[in-house]
């Protein structure tokens, strides 16, 4: 629901990024990460970004989002894997001691600039 | 030429969120975040929790909504201090983002207060991915609404310290299966203590008091 507001800082972001000795540089992509438990639907990001950057040095760049899946290990018999629906119990122990390993990022992981 | 730049987008808030822990951290402030979806009854239940919990603890409430100040005049008649966030200010949020928490927080006089709680603005999706520095957060569902709540916005049940089932007095009149809800909620956090209340009666009240006490009075005894 607040797409813009993370599109608004993916641009700032982005911007703050583009070397201090390139201040004409373009920028083509912007690669993101995004966890599929962070509250943010992709579609949208997508959306608001190619709106928000108008005007801006990232005008006309492509937004890459990487989706990264939920994982999880056992904090009692160590297994790792995959959480595919909203159950986060061990598959194999049944132990509800678990912690995430991935699918809660939000991260900006680079920039791509003309050469 | 790739840039490497590997920052979380929500640094800024998470950076805010930190110096908001560290602000009240240093006043002696716990502070509690509480989430729901809209008409769960948070603020029926805030009514009677600060009644409840004066005069032994001093509490002020921020309360988030996207217009009117109705919820911060109904809790202002507790006595606590209330400030009321219209986040239509800021562009209609769906959340309380920690810049907020940090300005609202500056029309309170920390000193004076033990427990500052935050009413949420009421969303199970967004206020899930917002640090605003709190020590710990609820979330208030109603038995009114699905028992499935938990597993549909796993994220809000997954990062809560403790689960309300509102509205108990209701359940005479309804087909709500509560045993089901208490296994959807366990099945996204198995420990989640649940408490089981109504806002209107006062009933499971004594339980929910004596939780947040303990965990309020634990920040302190760690403080000291």
């Amino acid at each position: 629901m607040h797409e813009m507001g993370i599109a608004a800082q993916v641009v700032q972001i982005a911007v703050d990024s583009i070397p201090a000795d390139m201040p004409k540089a373009r920028v083509q992509q912007v690669n993101l990460k995004v966890g599929k438990l962070a509250a943010v639907v992709p579609q949208s990001l997508l959306f608001c970004y190619d709106i928000i950057t108008r005007d801006t040095p990232l005008a006309g760049s492509r937004l890459h989002i990487e989706e990264v899946p939920v994982t999880a290990r056992c904090n009692d018999c160590g297994r790792d894997w995959t959480v595919e629906g909203p159950v986060f119990r061990c598959p194999d122990c049944d132990s509800g001691s678990i912690q995430l390993t991935s699918g809660q990022e939000l991260e900006i992981i680079s920039i791509e600039i003309e050469d | 030429m790739e840039v490497k730049v590997v920052r979380k987008i929500l640094d800024v808030n998470d950076a805010m969120a930190a110096q908001n822990r560290n602000a009240f951290g240093k006043q002696g402030v716990f502070v509690l975040n509480v989430m729901s979806s809209p008409g769960s009854g948070k603020t029926a239940l805030l009514e009677r929790t600060l009644s409840q919990l004066s005069p032994e603890i001093r509490c002020a409430v921020i309360v988030g909504d996207v217009a009117t100040s109705h919820d911060a005049d109904r809790l202002a008649k507790s006595g606590a201090p209330v400030v009321q966030v219209n986040t239509d200010a800021f562009g209609g949020d769906c959340h309380l983002a920690a810049h907020v928490i940090g300005a609202a927080a500056s029309d309170l006089d920390l000193s004076a207060i033990d427990l500052l709680i935050v009413e949420n603005v009421g969303n199970l999706v967004c206020p899930a991915e917002f640090d605003i520095g709190e020590d710990a957060r609820v979330v208030v569902l109603s038995v009114t609404e699905g028992e499935d709540k938990p597993v549909k916005y796993p994220l809000m049940f997954r990062v809560c310290d403790a689960a309300l089932l509102n509205k108990i007095d209701l359940l005479p009149h309804l087909d709500y299966d509560i045993a089901a809800a208490r296994g959807y909620i366990r099945q996204i956090k198995s420990d989640m203590p649940i408490f089981d209340v109504s806002a209107k009666t006062g009933e499971g009240f004594d339980a929910w008091i004596k939780w947040l006490k303990k965990t309020v009075a634990a920040k302190s005894t760690a403080a000291a």
